[in-house]
């Protein structure tokens, strides 16, 4: 029998460009997941939300060259597992642990543990399901997980967290090493957890976009334009061409502050502190022309449903537009001085190795991922304006160590310096916010925005009144932190830091 | 060599003048006293991020930048609570965290401060109290001084800490730390 085309048999859904949804039934699920993997489609998130026609529904969206599918498999009884997708996608695991704490309804893989979950609530309470009332009487246990033992002579753990030496955010590594050499790295996360999306549930949808910023503070601009962009396609209006010029500039911003960022430690951890006070120099100057044209370092409140908060006047675009060319200036002399520093090379060039191959089969997206070969970018491959317009050039590698992510930071900055002289030379007139009406309920809408660490996807399901039924954001972390734990084995300690930040991937994205 | 020291003279000194400290941020006035006399201006802060969405973590991180340049101020961030006169924390306190932080204050030694920082620091900000989060870190270690802001600017988060290091009398700290430390404790 032919494979059958699940795209085919699907229909159009609110939010980003090129989105189907089908619902399947269980063995339509477990054969779609076979077939999609066979093509080479890509897990992009998993979530489960109730339904009034079933106890619970399963959500997965893949990824490939036809855009975006979701599948909707419903759940008749929760004490029974819904197949896995384990096997043909590796990232699927963590995504089902944390979906079994938090919607209790649970996956037929054989992990079992609890990812989210640590000894804050009871195991039979769900908080994305169950009323407050029923974890009152709660007392916290001792939290004890079941971390994966490495035998052997001389074989000995390092565990790390969940608060680190640095200024980084809480999560706990266990590291099996002999000698200086990583055997094994085992992470464990949740230490974030705070509760994000029950919160969603109790804001109004026009109200989303706020803490939507706030899941993780670094990607403020990706997560509220990808909520804006779900909460727009429901309430089926479209933002006026100014306003979506005005946020892919935002972003671009993001993806340059942050670049610059990353680009200092990068050079810190590899011991050239020079690295960290040029870079730091040159993202303090971008954050304080932000905090001249927008009135904010991080650009935490400006886009809202229906547009932007505010416009842009003509002087404060152009004096953004020379400050980010002078920083590009700079960084063009620093990229020479790194290229040529025999201990930065040293200490780059073979660090952390993921092969395309491995990439691929795990699913590593975003940045790293395109270091690795995978080169996959939302705004090439699923634009929304104004990407439809400004083409972006996709910027990757295919050695996969740690310089070949310092490399494509690096051009990427300047990509989006090019971008970003491009929006604003070419920003169209008229109005940058359009009202937004009332969203139907029981509507489902998706955004997804590819930001500075990778693709986004917020996923919004409305109520009555205006009312947040389900709320669903997915940060590219939860696809790469499992690629991490691949790409330290065999490297000494020592260069873990190095490594780890060659990621910079985010816990609060991922712990919600 | 070259570029990078020709990059270094072209650069010249970033740094700016500090802030001055805003006392309105403080919250406890008992404990300025004896840390200062320990102390002087030699500072090592501890930051913990009990739970935070990282963007307080970011502008945390841009005190050590040139322009701001902490370090120059004897001010630093040390790896350990138990080499730490100063606890930085951000939140919501989520209650994963709760532990930890309350492990790391108990490590810190006496006599120390705590500066909680950013509007989920001071009030639970956007996350609030739930199942999971239980909101601002006075909720779970004591507060010296609180730095409002989403998120606050690193002029704003080094105004809170000195706030947190000038006498309960009201008067500035000395700009000789070492001096001062000195004095104090000859006088102690």
């Amino acid at each position: 029998m032919a494979p059958r085309d699940w795209w085919l048999e699907s229909a159009g859904l609110p939010g980003a460009p090129g989105l189907r949804a089908l619902t399947v039934s269980s063995g339509e699920w477990t054969d779609a997941a076979q077939e999609l993997a066979a093509r080479r489609a890509r897990l992009m998130a998993m979530w489960a939300s109730r339904t009034e026609y079933a106890a619970a529904t399963v959500h997965a969206v893949f990824l490939n060259d036809s855009g975006a599918l979701l599948l909707n498999l419903p759940v008749m009884d929760t004490d029974s597992p819904f197949p896995g997708l384990e096997q043909h996608f590796p990232c699927a695991s963590r995504m089902q642990r944390a979906i079994a704490d938090l919607s209790g309804v649970r996956a037929s893989d054989s992990d079992a543990r609890a990812w989210l979950r640590h000894n804050a609530w009871p195991p039979d309470f769900h908080p994305l399901v169950d009323p407050a009332s029923r974890m009152t009487d709660h007392k916290a246990g001792v939290d004890v997980y079941p971390f994966v033992r490495v035998d052997g002579e001389g074989v000995h753990e390092i565990p790390v967290g969940p608060v680190h030496a640095g200024i980084i955010e809480p999560g706990h590594f266990r590291f099996s090493i002999v000698g200086e050499k990583v055997l094994r790295l085992e992470e464990r996360f949740g230490y974030a957890h705070k509760g994000i999306e029950r919160r969603f549930t109790e804001l109004n949808v026009l109200e989303g976009h706020r803490l939507a910023a706030r899941v993780s503070g670094d990607s403020a601009v990706v997560y509220s334009w990808a909520y804006c962009q779900a909460l727009e396609g429901i309430a089926g209006i479209e933002i006026p061409k100014r306003a979506a010029w005005l946020r892919a500039l935002y972003l671009e911003l993001e993806r340059i502050a942050n670049h610059l960022g990353d680009l200092g430690a990068l050079g810190n951890d590899a011991g050239f502190a020079f690295g960290l006070v040029q870079f730091s120099r040159l993202k303090e100057k971008l954050l304080r022309a932000c905090n001249e044209a927008f009135g904010e370092r991080y650009l935490m409140n400006t886009i809202v449903p229906g547009g932007t908060r505010q416009d842009l006047a003509k002087t404060d675009a152009l004096q953004l537009q020379s400050t980010v060319q002078a920083i590009a200036k700079e960084a063009v002399v620093l990229r020479t001085i790194y290229d040529e520093h025999e201990g930065l090379r040293d200490r780059f060039t073979g660090a952390g190795i993921v092969t395309p191959e491995l990439a691929a089969r795990l699913g590593l997206t975003g940045l790293p991922g395109r270091a690795s070969g995978q080169m996959f970018d939302l705004r090439v491959d699923l634009p929304c304006r104004p990407y439809t317009e400004v083409a972006v050039a996709k910027m990757g590698g295919s050695a996969g160590d740690v310089a070949a992510r310092v490399a494509a930071r690096f051009d990427e900055l300047h990509e989006s310096t090019r971008l970003i002289d491009r929006l604003l030379a070419e920003l169209p007139a008229g109005p940058y916010r359009e009202s937004v009406p009332l969203a139907p309920a029981g509507a489902l809408g998706i955004g997804l925005i590819e930001g500075w660490r990778g693709p986004v996807l917020v996923a919004l399901e409305t109520g009555a009144g205006g009312a947040i039924t389900r709320c669903h954001p997915h940060d590219p972390s939860w696809q790469n932190w499992p690629v991490l734990e691949h790409a330290i084995i065999g490297n000494i300690v020592p260069d873990f830091p190095l490594i780890n930040k060659s990621f910079n991937l985010s816990y609060s994205g991922h712990d919600l | 060599m070259l570029k990078t020291l020709r990059q270094i003279a072209t650069v010249g000194i970033a740094t700016e003048p500090p802030p001055a400290a805003d006392k309105s941020l403080r919250l406890r006035e008992a404990l300025q006293v004896r840390i200062l006399a320990v102390l002087g201006r030699a500072l090592c802060i501890r930051e913990v991020d009990a739970g935070s969405c990282n963007g307080c973590e970011l502008e945390i991180h841009a005190l050590n930048n040139p322009l701001y340049n902490l370090e120059g101020l004897g001010i630093r961030f040390v790896a350990s609570p138990r080499h730490a006169d100063l606890l930085l924390v951000t939140g919501p306190v989520s209650k994963h965290m709760e532990v930890a932080l309350r492990r790391t204050y108990d490590a810190t030694p006496d006599p120390k401060l705590v500066v909680a920082v950013g509007d989920c620091g001071c009030t639970g900000g956007i996350f609030g109290e739930s199942y999971a989060s239980r909101g601002r870190v006075a909720n779970v270690i004591p507060v010296d001084v609180a730095v409002p802001g989403c998120p606050p600017s690193p002029t704003r988060i080094l105004q809170g800490i000195l706030a947190a290091l000038v006498r309960s009398s009201g008067q500035e700290p000395p700009s000789s730390a070492a001096s001062d430390g000195q004095k104090n404790c000859e006088s102690a």
